[in-house]
């Protein structure tokens, strides 16, 4: 399992203390060089603010002990691409490529996100208050014990899950009027995606299927709506009722192609 | 110009292929904007462009003589503004002649002369003298030397040249301007183009179009605009699309929703599924201008009088952002350049692939839902 | 009566039967199960219609007993349906599938290094002896700078730069594609010889992170093993968007190849199918292009250079002269005849282009934008022998990937069954107990042995034509003549014909 509790977490809201950076007008390298000084200077916590469009966020810091950031404004493009454990949590909504390739550690937004997200993760977590684009969680993974996870609010584009092979996602449709997405899991070959609401069998690809859901499942649900609760402070009951679970068809998916 | 197509297409290649970023803002109330957040949002989105190309589009530019057709030009030579002029005073009325206001900026090197002439249309203009405005300007452009026309429409005109959009928007003094609709492009093209005509955004008549891509099916499109009279002399994706939807709505007299049901058209799975009267007008569509289907990765931002449309391809591969602020619409390639120049939008979304975002002068957003 | 197969074999094995000791040795070692041993009449029976052509069993008989040829039926002589295009249909229709293949192009496509001849000095300028006089092969593989800024007497601001004391730097053979230990045999040689040997897609063994200043990693489209100690213990980090022997299409490692240390190696359940998409879904313009790039440079603190490999494509210029504006340091273009581990037949040997003019056309190109400084150019698709080496380091590459030559000296016969996952000689395979025949010293010695023969005589064609440094011989088109080439030909690599 997972090292990731369902505990609170009083560390997604602001506290005082944490470098602060004013990104106005900065470039992504030069932000990027300042925050890798900083780490390597032992910072644990920044805050930055004003970001609007600084790209890879939360890259430099590989191989450097784990940092809190706290992002204001839009990050750009790869937010966290390739990141190997640190915890970046933005006050608004992100772009295209969150956790591109990642390897570790959590990324919290604190609305929506674009498309790709969590593209190629094979550890750590993400999670999202509101909606994200096409293509999330595409060809996820995971190896051993460990899987990654993501978490979704809102609801999907098209192709969510696209050839996943590993790790869970969990889409909670929470005030979605409907999912309308096509295309999901498609070319799926591992991992689980748990989808809570109305979904048609003409919404899924190639090589999925609905499966029942276990006891095991709906003890995984309850834990992953406890965090999305915890980190993003909504009220009310979320039941784990009305999941579908969809599972590949095969590991194979294209064994018989071929001659 | 001579040899124009030798000047969009040094290398001969079959196509001219460059990606970027775009944005668009259009206040659908009619009220002239200045275009400051556009300058900023380009300039927040540097990274995506290389300085090899820039350009804007504004719409409502000259409200004193909205009537007047503006053409906007770039001369490599005197020689070819006095032929251009001739040209032009054969066939129109000329009530306007001057150079574009611009100020020298040392990130924009070796300018063309840039030129304006007002034309007045007669009393009784019709649709004809959009066809002769538009067989005038690609006259001039594939035969007069020295001379290129890249805007010819009413209260519109472009801006464009070799450069990052922002430094030249300096250039052209463009904060001396209002419009109710700004697009703008900012260019990264694979091969060096000298020259400034082979910016974006490409515009014939009042059509203008900025587009971040490259569109696999260019062969075929080119072929069917080509077969309805079109000349593709810029080898370029933009330059396929604006012909298409000139021709598509204003020589086919389709909506600008249909029009994009031809361009990016739903699924055969889809249309299958659909309510029989919406099947049969989908499948005629895509049948009958199958030629004009656009695939391979694609957002555009087109612009026209009175109406400024968002379109991504139709399995959503390149990414488009909508934001609304009361009557204020933004379309962009990127939500942070939309947040950096507006923190108090209504909506920010993006729409599926596919569907199109249409904000029209005195009605707003077309569906209402802007096709989330 | 339906018949099994309407195909004949393809080979036909003959056995001497007196010079047979029934050793069995071929038995044990055909991994394709062609030879078996029947006990009641002492005597090896053959199943021809397996046997891939491999010629393992011939080399290894001890008395010579075997001769394995090409099966000599034929069907009624046309040129348009040969042979081969029958026996492909018919198989095809036997399987509903995709038929599939390993190797790189065989069929009849010019070669143009075979048209391509080379100069030496005479009387003018003198030649050079190469083992008496030093000559120098070293080459610095990243961006080079628009001008040297010097501060203080030390070079400043340059980009990184991989340092390759050869020009022959080993292909991308993924661990997946090719077993644990001919991977191990090549970064053996390439540490030994002081060049670099490619991870593949298929990540890299943690037991090989020890040549990591000899790895070049690739960051391709599945992704696998792609975590940041893999980025950071590397020479080089490759982005893989195409590849010769299949443009524009994706791979695929079937679960029955996903071993435990596949599965260890890639980051994904054992079983499962490894499938490489066709594009990576990151990458669906050249700015995103950048975008990984730079983010690949961040994740290595811009500490190396980051390479772009693409397939010779019809716009293969335009693309390359993008590649460089998007920031890469290395443009590796690889050709039609390059090698594969498995790709549908059809697209081997249909889609792409000939290395030899892809490559010429790209250094024309770059060199015509002016930004040919900014990017090493290595070349890939096929190369034979030192010859075809100096002729595309003449026409401009920086460096040559070697992938099939390498299996060869390693032991391959191109058989082109890799697909299949059996490999006599056990380099293209993950089967245990078929990995077990590459023996790592014997694997790095026979490489080790190419990289030293080649290199000795590249020595020796620079040394004829009076050059004592490769840099002389780059871009150095002067040195080529061309026979039996047509006018478009030689306008297309840029040089002349032999006598003008």
């Amino acid at each position: 399992m997972t090292a990731e509790s369902a505990v609170k977490d009083p560390a997604t809201e602001e506290l005082p203390g944490g470098m602060e950076i004013d990104c106005r007008g900065l470039d992504f390298k030069t932000l990027n060089d300042m925050i890798r000084d900083a780490a390597q200077g032992g910072a644990e916590r920044m805050v930055l603010r004003e970001v609007y469009g600084q790209r890879y966020i939360g890259t430099r810091l590989n191989g450097l002990p784990p940092v809190r950031i706290d992002i204001h404004g839009v990050p750009g493009n790869d937010l966290g691409a390739f990141m190997d454990g640190h915890r970046l949590i933005v006050h608004g909504n992100a772009q295209d490529g969150v956790g591109n390739t990642m390897h570790g550690g959590e990324i919290v937004v604190k609305g929506r996100a674009g498309d790709v997200l969590g593209m190629s993760m094979v550890a750590g977590s993400i999670l999202v208050r509101d909606d994200v684009g096409y293509r999330a969680a595409l060809h996820m993974k995971e190896y051993g014990k460990t899987y990654p996870t993501v978490l979704i609010g809102g609801t999907a584009q098209d192709f969510l899950g696209e050839y996943m092979a590993g790790g869970r996602l969990v889409v909670l449709g929470l005030d979605t009027e409907r999912h309308d997405m096509s295309f999901i899991g498609t070319g799926m070959h591992g991992g689980i995606i748990y989808i809570r609401g109305e979904i048609g069998r003409d919404q899924l690809g190639e090589g999925t299927r609905i499966s029942e859901l276990r006891p095991s499942d709906l003890k995984f649900l309850e834990t992953q709506i406890s965090r999305f609760k915890n980190t993003f402070d909504v009220a009310g009951r979320i039941r784990p009722r009305g999941f579908k679970k969809l599972v590949p068809k095969g590991k194979r998916p294209y064994s018989r192609l071929y001659a | 110009m001579l040899d124009i197509e030798r000047m969009n297409n040094p290398f001969n290649e079959d196509k001219v292929v460059s990606n970027c970023s775009i944005f668009g803002m259009m206040d659908m109330s009619g009220r002239r904007l200045e275009g400051r957040p556009v300058f900023e949002a380009m300039a927040n989105m540097r990274e995506r462009s290389n300085g090899l190309g820039g350009g804007f589009a504004v719409y409502g530019l000259y409200p004193d003589n909205s009537e007047d057709y503006a053409f906007h030009a770039m001369f490599d030579s005197n020689e070819g503004k006095s032929l251009t002029e001739a040209e032009l005073s054969d066939c129109f009325q000329i009530v306007g002649n001057e150079e574009i206001p611009t100020s020298p900026d040392p990130s924009v090197e070796d300018p063309p002369i840039l030129w304006r002439f007002f034309v007045r249309p007669p009393k009784d203009a019709g649709e004809d003298f959009k066809d002769l405005v538009a067989r005038v300007v690609t006259k001039i452009n594939s035969t007069v030397k020295d001379a290129f026309i890249f805007s010819a429409a009413r209260n519109m005109g472009v801006f464009k040249g070799i450069g990052f959009p922002e430094d030249l928007a300096r250039f052209y003094r463009l904060e001396d301007y209002k419009g109710y609709m700004w697009l703008s492009h900012g260019r990264f093209p694979t091969n060096t183009i000298a020259w400034w005509g082979g910016a974006h955004p490409f515009s014939i008549l009042d059509w203008s179009v900025v587009h971040n891509g490259e569109i696999s099916s260019y062969g075929a499109n080119k072929r069917f605009v080509e077969d309805n009279g079109y000349r593709c002399n810029f080898f370029t994706d933009t330059e396929v699309v604006a012909y298409a939807v000139d021709l598509l709505v204003r020589r086919h007299g389709l909506s600008m929703e249909l029009a994009t049901r031809a361009l990016a058209p739903r699924l055969w799975d889809d249309i299958d599924r659909m309510p029989p009267a919406e099947r049969r007008l989908n499948t005629a569509l895509r049948s009958s201008y199958a030629g004009l289907l656009l695939n391979g990765p694609f957002s555009v931002i087109i612009g026209r009088e009175g109406e400024m449309v968002g379109l991504t391809d139709r399995i959503r591969l390149r990414p488009l952002t909508a934001g609304l602020a009361g009557d204020v619409l933004y379309l962009s390639s990127e939500e942070a350049p939309i947040r950096l120049v507006n923190g108090k939008l209504d909506r920010v979304w993006s729409p599926r692939g596919g569907a199109p975002i249409i904000g029209r002068l005195g009605e707003g957003l077309v569906p209402a839902n802007g096709g989330s | 009566m339906a018949l099994a197969t309407q195909l004949l074999p393809e080979f036909r094995i003959q056995r001497d039967d007196d010079r047979c000791i029934r050793c069995k040795v071929c038995v044990r070692q055909c991994g394709f199960d062609v030879h078996s041993y029947d006990e009641r009449r002492d005597c090896i029976v053959t199943d021809e219609s397996k046997c891939a052509g491999c010629q393992r069993c011939a080399v290894l008989c001890p008395t010579s007993a075997l001769t394995v040829m090409q099966n000599p039926y034929s069907y009624a002589p046309s040129s348009n349906w040969n042979r081969e295009r029958i026996t492909d249909l018919k198989r095809q229709a036997e399987s509903g599938g995709v038929l599939l293949t390993g190797c790189g192009n065989d069929k009849g496509h010019r070669i143009y290094w075979d048209h391509l001849v080379l100069n030496a000095s005479q009387v003018t300028n003198p030649s050079i002896d190469p083992l008496r006089e030093p000559m120098e092969l070293r080459t610095f593989l990243g961006k080079k700078p628009d001008r040297l800024q010097i501060r203080d007497g030390e070079p400043v601001d340059l980009s990184p730069q991989v340092t390759v004391e050869t020009p022959l730097v080993f292909s991308a053979l993924s661990f997946g594609a090719i077993s644990h230990n001919a991977q191990l045999s090549l970064a053996r040689a390439a540490r030994e010889a002081g060049t670099l040997f490619n991870s593949g897609e298929g990540g890299l063994p943690r037991n090989l992170r020890r040549f990591e200043k000899n790895a070049i990693v690739q960051c391709a489209s599945g992704r696998f093993g792609v975590e940041p100690e893999y980025l950071r213990r590397s020479a080089m980090v490759e982005i893989k968007i195409g590849q010769g022997a299949k443009p524009g299409i994706g791979g695929h490692l079937p679960g029955e190849k996903v071993s435990k240390r596949i599965s260890a190696a890639r980051k994904i359940p054992a079983g499962t199918d490894a499938l490489s998409p066709a594009p990576q879904h990151d990458i669906y313009s050249i700015e995103d292009l950048r975008t990984l790039i730079y983010a690949l440079k961040e994740a290595t603190n811009y500490e190396k250079p980051v390479s772009v490999k693409i397939a010779a494509v019809n716009n293969a210029p335009a693309i390359a002269s993008g590649i460089v504006r998007a920031g890469a340091d290395v443009v590796a273009i690889d050709g039609l005849r390059g090698g594969t581990g498995a790709a549908p037949k059809v697209i081997r040997d249909n889609v792409g282009m000939p290395i030899e003019l892809a490559l010429a056309a790209v250094d024309s190109r770059l060199r015509d934008e002016g930004i040919r400084h900014e990017c090493s150019i290595m070349a890939a698709g096929g190369f034979r022998c030192s010859a075809d080496v100096v002729k595309a380091i003449a026409l401009g590459a920086d460096a040559v990937y070697i992938g099939t030559a390498a299996l060869i000296a390693m032991g391959c016969t191109l058989c082109q069954k890799c697909y299949t996952g059996i490999c006599n000689c056990g380099i293209c395979t993950t089967d245990p107990y078929l990995s077990k025949r590459i023996n790592p010293d014997v694997g790095s010695r026979r490489l080790v042995s190419l990289l030293d023969g080649w290199s000795l005589e590249i020595k020796e064609m620079l040394g004829g034509m009076g050059i004592n440094a490769l840099e002389s011989l780059r871009g150095n088109r002067e040195v080529l003549r061309g026979v039996s080439l047509s006018q478009w030909e030689m306008d297309v690599l840029g040089i002349r014909g032999a006598g003008q």
